[in-house]
């Protein structure tokens, strides 16, 4: 719901999807997931499951977590098979 | 031009102004006495006189639901309730309010429970005055027939772009028969251009009706403000238009009586109607009093009036409404003329709740009765009984 993302057409209100369009997400996360390398088997459920679509995938590498639009809702965590992803208390960050 | 007359009943009538429209999609849920409208419109699609989808849903809420979705996709949209029906639907009359969507409506009017009762009450479709619909209300089968038509080209007009109701009483109108000219379908062609819509394009997804932030919304909220004060001209317009090739001449407000009366009637729906014959008995004996039917109430076409009543001593509003202590004609009527030039009296009757009769004798007699006292301060809403 950023301004510039919600066209204001000339009668009725609508938004066209685009990056972010429901603003910085990653501000409402109270957990934060961390991707232990060694036990990923890069096998890209968790990029699956991500309802906020903020992991992204390389082929070959350990995906990534964006940030700047994961909420921290966990669900990567909960799916992956090789318990690679850990959540952990966003306070640990607070000061850094 | 040609017109063949047919005896039609209100519904019928409707359900002709549809098919002359050539509406595409219909969904709508029955309820007495809108039942009629929807099953001639089902017979018309059955016998392959209209080419339209006709949507079977589960409620009225779900029934404007589908035309509004119908109508966002580019087809012209139509649905038809009474009392309860319209209560369900309310949620949705918004989203078709404020979402700009050209949605027709029949509103066959009728009293809302309890007591439970089928016969005619304009509350049911005063009580959605702010629901950011177009309303307009006829008082003969004729005018259901042409305000259907006039509707479609109103509420897809660019400027305008907002849901229209079609108001008609239950029974009195939607259930009597009267003799009415349907025009050709091609002169209903070349007035009503179809209609279609580009906001939906399946290559380019969007979501429509987002959540926006407050000062988005009130952006949002000034620009349909200004689509309902444009839609009165536009309403002009298209009465212009429609007699022009019609020969019909409608207004969002009629006069009918005495041009410069003492005391002008103010009525709407069948009560008008009543209304008419009481002015006609009145002004043969003489009596100073003339008619202001509203047509238009939403939107209220508040300079109209004040211009009509100038000059008048008193009006006597109709009211087949309640608002707690209050009709909802009067409080409109009396709203549009407090910074009027000039303000004559309102004198306030309730009549017909519940479909009871107004017949033109009750009328006549409390007119008479009225004229005597005219000088008086109005005493407040005065309950008018009427014997069959």
């Amino acid at each position: 719901m950023v301004d510039q993302k919600v066209k204001l057409f000339d009668y009725t209100a609508y938004s066209l999807p685009a990056e972010g369009s429901a603003g910085l997400t990653g501000s409402w996360r109270a957990k934060r997931p961390i991707i232990i390398e060694v036990k990923c088997t890069k096998c890209n459920l968790c990029w699956l499951y991500c309802p906020e679509g903020t992991i992204i995938r390389k082929k070959g590498e350990v995906p990534q977590i964006d940030l700047t639009y994961c909420k921290g809702c966990g669900v990567c965590a909960n799916e992956c098979p090789s318990k690679a992803i850990v959540m952990e208390d966003e306070t640990k960050w607070l000061n850094k | 031009m040609v017109e063949q007359v047919e005896v039609l009943t209100g519904n019928a009538a409707a359900a002709y102004g549809v098919k002359l429209s050539r509406a595409q999609v219909i969904a709508a849920y029955p309820i007495t006495p809108q039942t009629t409208l929807v099953e001639r419109i089902a017979e018309f699609i059955a016998k392959g006189e209209l080419k339209a989808e006709y949507i079977k849903v589960e409620s009225e809420h779900s029934a404007l639901a589908a035309c509004i979705g119908a109508s966002l996709g580019g087809a012209r949209a139509f649905t038809a309730t009474s009392a309860q029906g319209l209560l369900l639907m309310q949620e949705m009359l918004f989203w078709a309010g404020y979402g700009r969507t050209p949605v027709v409506m029949a509103v066959v009017t009728r009293a809302i429970a309890p007591p439970w009762n089928m016969w005619s009450e304009h509350t049911d479709a005063l009580a959605q005055r702010d629901t950011g619909w177009i309303q307009i209300f006829c008082h003969n089968n004729q005018e259901v027939l042409d305000t259907i038509i006039q509707a479609y080209k109103i509420s897809e007009d660019k400027r305008v772009m907002l849901p229209v109701m079609v108001c008609f009483d239950g029974f009195e109108i939607s259930h009597t028969a009267e003799n009415v000219l349907v025009p050709e379908q091609s002169d209903v062609d070349s007035f009503l251009p179809p209609y279609n819509n580009d906001l939906i394009d399946v290559e380019k997804p969007k979501l429509l009706w987002n959540g926006v932030y407050p000062e988005d919304a009130f952006k949002f909220r000034f620009i349909f403000y200004e689509a309902a004060q444009r839609s009165l001209s536009v309403v002009e317009e298209v009465h212009y238009d429609f007699y022009s090739r019609f020969g019909r001449r409608y207004g969002a407000i009629e006069i009918y009586g005495e041009c410069e009366p003492k005391v002008f009637l103010v009525a709407m729906g069948s009560v008008a109607s009543s209304a008419k014959a009481a002015v006609d008995v009145l002004n043969r004996e003489g009596y100073p009093v003339g008619l202001i039917r509203i047509r238009l109430f939403r939107p209220f076409p508040t300079f109209e009036l004040q211009r009509a009543v100038e000059g008048a001593e008193a009006l006597v509003i109709l009211d087949r409404s309640l608002s707690f202590t209050r009709g909802i004609l009067s409080t409109e009527v009396a709203g549009a003329l407090y910074n009027a030039k000039w303000r004559p009296k309102i004198f306030e009757y309730i009549v017909g709740l519940g479909g009871a009769v107004v017949s033109h004798k009750s009328l006549v007699e409390a007119v008479k009765h009225l004229l005597a006292r005219v000088d008086e301060k109005p005493k407040g809403v005065v309950w008018l009984k009427s014997e069959g």
